[in-house]
């Protein structure tokens, strides 16, 4: 018996993760009104710069990249704002919360059932953006950077999405205290997408990647710290 | 109140260094060769930007003590030093503003200090944001303590921005990048009126905090009578 727990100390936090991730996918594929409300939401972003800026073929390649990652955000910041309000309206976060399991494993479970869903709908985006505003998009590096770049969003966004579904106007409050924290990222991640389509050398884009990095790494740590404390009550 | 006397002598010091420093900056202190008089505006803007990084030092400090001790005296005071702090950033936005009209001719631009430093106001006017979005409950205190420790990120970001990146900021301490505009050397005459200007605005932070913690205080002790009074009816 001993050895059991002894083995399972970290493949029970795994276990847990993955449960949580299951769950919320499952009731996601069978509801569908998450992730398609993103897919329409971020596809109608794209219209609406097209037509607010006007966009001729060569304005087209500089600002491209800028308006894919406002996209994101606006539909990541959808997506977040259900995260765990959707737990609250349906009374099942207590349920949650009092599962004998590491608390951070609801952290880590929600994190990675959150950024699957936006990362779905970022697959559907790139292509039609591609088309759309004639720019080639499917360039490894520059996946890896929207990757980084979305990680980075998802972690800070997680953690104050669970704040911000206890404040009075909750919808209205998350992308207030969101924002600004994860202006670093975007913006590294905006700077660094357009030095890969622009097919500079790594030494001049390497920079931004390396903070967009440091910033998944510094805030993972910093969520994994301090969401015990959130979630108590 | 016991705390008067302390209080009152701290006020008073201060208001005395305050006229002290202003003497300072516009007489003692030699008029610059190249910026003129203009120049004149650095020694408060480098004292309310230091002043702004202690407050938000301070409320990091006090958000994890907060965490640690569940003493709500440490939310207090990490709310009032937020309260102060972002008064400061406004007053060293404004400040360069107005020396860069002349220097830069033009009143903003979106260079790397710049925007960190807006990123970081705009985070802790989330921050007073969020606590107005809570209401007054031992969640508040938690909250405002995980923000305090997330938005303080960007502090460091701020104060590294002019070393680390390109930007046409000058660094006046510390290494100088000739590239910059408006760089210059002090003087000794100048090095003492930036230290005055620095200590007297500390000194003004360290009073506002004390009389801001003190208001707290007293705003609970009223609500407290209140109900004790209303409890007696």
């Amino acid at each position: 018996m001993e050895k059991l727990t002894n083995r399972s100390a970290g493949a029970e936090f795994l276990r847990a993760v993955a449960a949580i991730v299951w769950k919320d996918l499952t009731a996601e594929f069978r509801s569908r009104e998450i992730i398609s409300g993103m897919l329409v939401f971020s596809l109608l972003v794209v219209l609406i710069f097209n037509f607010a800026l006007d966009l001729d073929r060569n304005a087209q390649g500089n600002i491209a990249v800028g308006i894919l990652w406002v996209t994101f955000v606006f539909a990541a910041t959808l997506g977040l704002n259900r995260t765990f309000a959707a737990e609250k309206d349906r009374s099942s976060l207590d349920g949650l919360l009092l599962a004998p399991v590491d608390r951070s494993a609801l952290y880590f479970g929600k994190l990675l059932s959150t950024l699957s869903g936006v990362l779905i709908v970022e697959i559907f985006i790139i292509p039609v953006f591609s088309i759309l505003y004639n720019v080639n998009l499917l360039d490894p590096l520059f996946l890896i950077v929207v990757l980084l770049g979305t990680t980075g969003y998802a972690v800070v966004g997680t953690l104050l999405a669970a704040m911000a579904m206890h404040t009075r106007a909750r919808e209205v409050m998350l992308p207030v205290i969101l924002f600004p924290v994860t202006l670093p990222v975007v913006l590294a991640s905006v700077r660094a997408s357009e030095g890969i389509l622009a097919g500079h050398q790594w030494g001049q884009i390497s920079g931004p990647i390396n903070l967009v990095i440091a910033y998944d790494i510094i805030f993972l740590a910093i969520a994994y710290m301090t969401f015990d404390y959130l979630v108590e009550d | 109140m016991k705390s008067g006397f302390g209080l009152w002598s701290f006020t008073l010091v201060a208001v005395l260094l305050l006229a002290i420093s202003i003497y300072g900056v516009f007489s003692y202190a030699p008029r610059e060769v190249i910026m003129g008089e203009v120049q004149r505006v650095f020694y408060f803007h480098v004292a309310a930007g230091w002043v702004s990084a202690l407050a938000f030092l301070v409320t990091l400090i006090a958000g994890i003590q907060y965490l640690s001790t569940r003493n709500s005296k440490w939310d207090r005071l990490a709310a009032s030093s937020v309260e102060v702090g972002v008064m400061f950033t406004t007053m060293n936005i404004v400040s360069g503003s107005i020396w860069a009209r002349p220097i830069w001719n033009t009143w903003w631009t979106w260079d790397p200090r710049l925007t960190t430093a807006t990123v970081m106001w705009l985070l802790y006017v989330a921050y007073l944001m969020l606590r107005q979005g809570l209401g007054d409950t031992k969640r508040r205190r938690v909250f405002s303590s995980i923000y305090g420790i997330v938005a303080f990120t960007s502090v460091p970001l701020t104060f590294a921005a002019i070393r680390i990146w390109r930007t046409i900021h000058p660094v006046v301490i510390g290494s100088s990048d000739p590239s910059a505009e408006g760089q210059f050397d002090m003087t000794p005459r100048m090095q003492h009126t930036l230290l005055l200007s620095v200590v007297t605005f500390t000194m003004i932070y360290g009073t506002l905090l004390w009389h801001r913690v003190r208001l707290e205080r007293c705003t609970e002790r009223v609500a407290e009578m209140k109900s004790s009074l209303m409890a007696r009816l």
